[in-house]
């Protein structure tokens, strides 16, 4: 720092708001210490990381193979990584919750102070969500969609870059609040008056992480919609499309419909923040309502954005296991269809005691019955899909399963929910908490996960370990019901959600018994990582071809992995489930008369706008304007400087095209066949 | 199989012939004209106090907003239900669709929460 106390017009000027007195791992207190053992734990790790990158040399490796690149494949492995780690960040959260939940008891205050407590809730709220969800929706729709629809890859490569880097400095915003400052403690949704009223960075924080974020997610929603409807292999209509496919296509509408609100909202808000507008005040004319009703109008449709998709990946891994085309295909497309409308006239019931009256609830509490019918619809179709079929129980299919149990008990306590009058009586209850992490875990996560051991293999030529997955979805399954059964009974008993001291001892056996339900999720998470590192050590024994499951759609027509172009040739589409359809068609993959295929060439643009975007924010956040100024302008002149780069494209040399024709992973491995 | 190699990189392929037309001199100087007399009548029934009720007149003028943007939207923005194998339209609807639900239910939603307010002394409405 330069001379604080000498020039504190120079200081500020150069640093803001941001003093010494801001790193909370120099204060002396208990929470100071917590988080430098944290920093300390994060630097030595980071810098083992960065030293074995350095010394093997990776750095090129990475920069020209992964962080410039375009190919929508490696973005959207890419994406899940990035899920992955916040997943774990997230996960550190709750399990810090349900340790002070569990011993916060009377004269025992636990060992998070409220203050530091409120920080956490929020951070696993807003991180699970945006980082942990919405990344893996959008890296599993990224790898997977432009291959079911026989494309080479996203109508637009660079901005799918783009979107990464954005959703990618988002992530790391939040994740400088844990080191540099402090956190918001307004909840997830960041609701006034609590969010107008915190003095410090931790909102500000929050505002712009999501700002980023969000707008990496709605450029990935338009260059879904685009690819979806250009870029489909000839002979693709629109109900020959994998269900996959269509449900990607409805959470794209959803995410351009709805993103944009969150951004508005949260502009809103930061202008309450730093210029004293009064949007969400309770004078001068705002309205505190107002932003709760705007939060909702995206956050409704949010949910269905991360549970359509996943709705998706059962869609086509159970006809997979089932041997059998899936059961009712055009009413799965009219249900998600029916969902995705649906979905934006249910927002209220969010907010049903803010006080609307009886008119208004009846309808919210209506509508929010009536969507439960199209989802309902959805597992009678994988239940009939089932029927006379000949399951395998593979670890994408006890996913599935857990799932189907595990959701369809979230969905009725969503119609409980959905009741206005009971839910005068559940609202912010740990009923509530207990819901929406049951339909959360039960569909998005396990969905994620039977995706991740469903496609693992098309991305990386070889299969998941089967008995570590097993265990991950066991201890998940088991322990999920431990965590929150418990607080589906304390929710009905009355308690509220967000407290971090309790005063009735007869609580804590729930308590402790959710808290070893986290723990077993804890184990699941455990096996899951195992299960990628033991994979990784036996790949040569795992490895497949391009088909280890007997898939039905297109992107098992294709080598494991794929090569850069996807398709040699881009194929014709006469059937649903084109790939069976061509296989039961004696399909022969050809062998010759290849040509050069054109393609998106990496570009670097992406990084330096999304490093220049999160040092903007960073200064907004601490009040350096000179750094936030120049960042914008770099902005600007980074995306204007782009659209003069006419090099955008390449052609991959035909004898390539045909060395990897003839070489790559297409066949299954003598040893993996039985694996 | 399909010899479209470029298809991936250019995804054009199909629909050339669909893409939106991009209007005549003609079309555009039926759209200009509509639009002006659109935006002299509201003038008019303004300035010229026409009606003695302000809600009739606030009616006409809305009336006449609405006709406006469809003016635009067909004759600047050249829409119709063919452009894009119909999906300009489509994805039209679906905005206007989606627009009217989220204004309307939140008008209608803090109209009633508004209505519904607990009485409060004046102190606290500094701008009621």
């Amino acid at each position: 720092m330069l001379e604080p106390t000498n020039h504190p017009a120079a200081r500020s000027f150069l640093f803001g708001r941001l003093t010494l007195d801001s790193l909370p791992f120099l204060q002396p207190d208990l929470e100071g210490r917590i988080v430098l053992v944290t920093l300390c734990a994060v630097m030595l790790g980071g810098l083992a990381v960065l030293g074995l990158i350095t010394k093997k040399r990776l750095w090129g490796y990475l920069w020209n193979e992964w962080f410039t690149s375009v190919d929508h494949k490696k973005l959207g492995i890419m994406y899940m990584i990035l899920g992955t780690v916040m997943l774990l960040r997230g996960f550190a959260d709750a399990i810090m919750m349900r340790a002070q939940q569990a011993i916060a008891f009377g004269p025992n205050m636990g060992y998070l102070p409220p203050e530091h407590y409120d920080q956490i809730f929020t951070a696993h709220g807003s991180i699970m969500i945006f980082f942990v969800a919405m990344a893996y929706i959008v890296g599993l729709i990224n790898y997977v969609m432009p291959l079911q629809i026989g494309s080479r890859d996203v109508a637009f490569p660079f901005l799918n870059n783009l979107s990464f880097w954005f959703t990618f400095w988002g992530a790391i915003t939040f994740m400088v609040s844990l080191f540099v400052g402090d956190f918001s403690t307004a909840g997830w949704l960041g609701y006034p008056p609590v969010s107008e009223l915190q003095q410090g960075p931790g909102v500000d924080y929050y505002i712009w992480g999501l700002q980023l974020s969000g707008v990496g997610t709605l450029l990935s929603g338009v260059n879904f919609v685009v690819t979806i409807i250009k870029m489909r292999a000839p002979g693709m209509t629109m109900m020959k499309m994998p269900v996959f496919t269509w449900t990607s296509l409805c959470t794209s509408g959803l995410i351009i419909a709805t993103f944009p609100v969150l951004t508005a909202t949260l502009l809103l808000l930061s202008l309450d923040r730093y210029i004293g507008t009064h949007f969400f005040t309770s004078d001068f004319g705002g309205n505190v309502m107002m932003y709760i009703n705007l939060i909702w109008v995206w956050g409704h449709p949010e949910v269905y954005i991360l549970i359509l998709p996943i709705f998706g990946i059962y869609s086509e891994i159970v006809p997979t296991f089932s041997g059998k085309p899936l059961f009712g295909y055009s009413s799965m497309v009219y249900a998600t269809c029916a969902i995705m409308i649906l979905s934006y006239l249910v927002w209220l019931h969010h907010f049903f005691t803010m006080g609307s009256g009886a008119d208004v609830n009846s309808f919210f509490s209506l509508t929010t019955m009536i969507i439960s019918i199209p989802t309902g619809v959805k597992i009678f179709n994988w239940l009939f899909t089932m029927y006379r079929g000949r399951v395998h129980f593979t670890v994408p299919m006890l996913w599935t399963m857990g799932f189907l149990f595990t959701f369809t008990i979230g969905g009725m306590t969503g119609v409980m929910l959905s009741v206005a009058p009971a839910d005068f009586l559940l609202h912010n209850s740990l009923f509530l908490i207990a819901h929406f992490h049951n339909v959360i875990i039960g569909g998005v996560v396990f969905g994620v996960f039977a995706g991740v051991n469903y496609w693992f293999p098309k991305a990386f030529g070889f299969k998941l370990d089967e008995f570590w997955g097993k265990a991950s979805f066991w201890f998940w399954q088991i322990g999920f019901w431990l965590a929150f059964g418990p607080l589906y009974i304390m929710g009905l008993m009355g308690v509220t959600r967000r407290l971090s001291h309790f005063d009735n001892p007869a609580l804590q056996p729930y308590f402790i018994v959710a808290g070893i339900g986290a723990a077993l999720i804890a184990l699941g998470i455990g096996s899951f990582i195992i299960q990628i590192g033991i994979s990784i050590l036996r790949r040569k024994q795992y490895a497949v071809g391009g088909d280890p499951w007997n898939g039905r759609t297109l992107e098992w027509a294709t080598s494991s992995p794929p090569p850069d172009y996807n398709f040699a040739f881009v194929p014709n589409v006469h059937e649903r489930d084109a790939w069976m359809d061509m296989k039961k068609h004696g399909y022969q993959r050809p062998l010759t008369g290849f040509n050069d295929i054109h393609m998106p060439k990496n570009t670097a643009t992406g990084v330096v706008i999304g490093v220049l975007s999160f040092a903007c924010c960073f200064g907004l956040v601490w009040y350096i304007w000179w750094l936030a100024a120049v960042c914008f302008v770099g902005v600007i002149v980074a995306s204007i400087a782009h659209t003069y780069n006419y090099h955008r494209d390449y052609h991959i040399p035909k004898a390539e095209v045909d060395s990897f024709e003839h070489s790559g992973n297409w066949q299954d491995a003598a040893q993996g066949a039985n694996a | 199989m399909s010899n479209s190699n470029d298809h991936a990189a250019h995804g054009h392929e199909h629909g050339h012939d669909e893409h939106a037309n991009h209007g005549s001199l003609r079309s555009y100087l039926t759209g200009f004209v509509l639009a002006s007399i659109l935006t002299i009548i509201p003038f008019w029934l303004v300035m010229g106090h026409v009606f003695q009720s302000h809600w009739v007149t606030i009616t006409l003028v809305l009336l006449l907003a609405v006709v406006q943007i469809l003016v635009h939207v067909v004759y600047f923005l050249h829409l119709d239900t063919r452009s894009e194998g119909g999906w300009n339209m489509l994805s039209f609807v679906f905005t206007i669709v989606l627009v009217v639900i989220v204004l309307g239910a939140s008008i209608w939603v803090m109209y009633n929460e508004n209505a519904n307010m607990m009485p409060m002394s004046p102190q606290y409405q500094h701008n009621e």
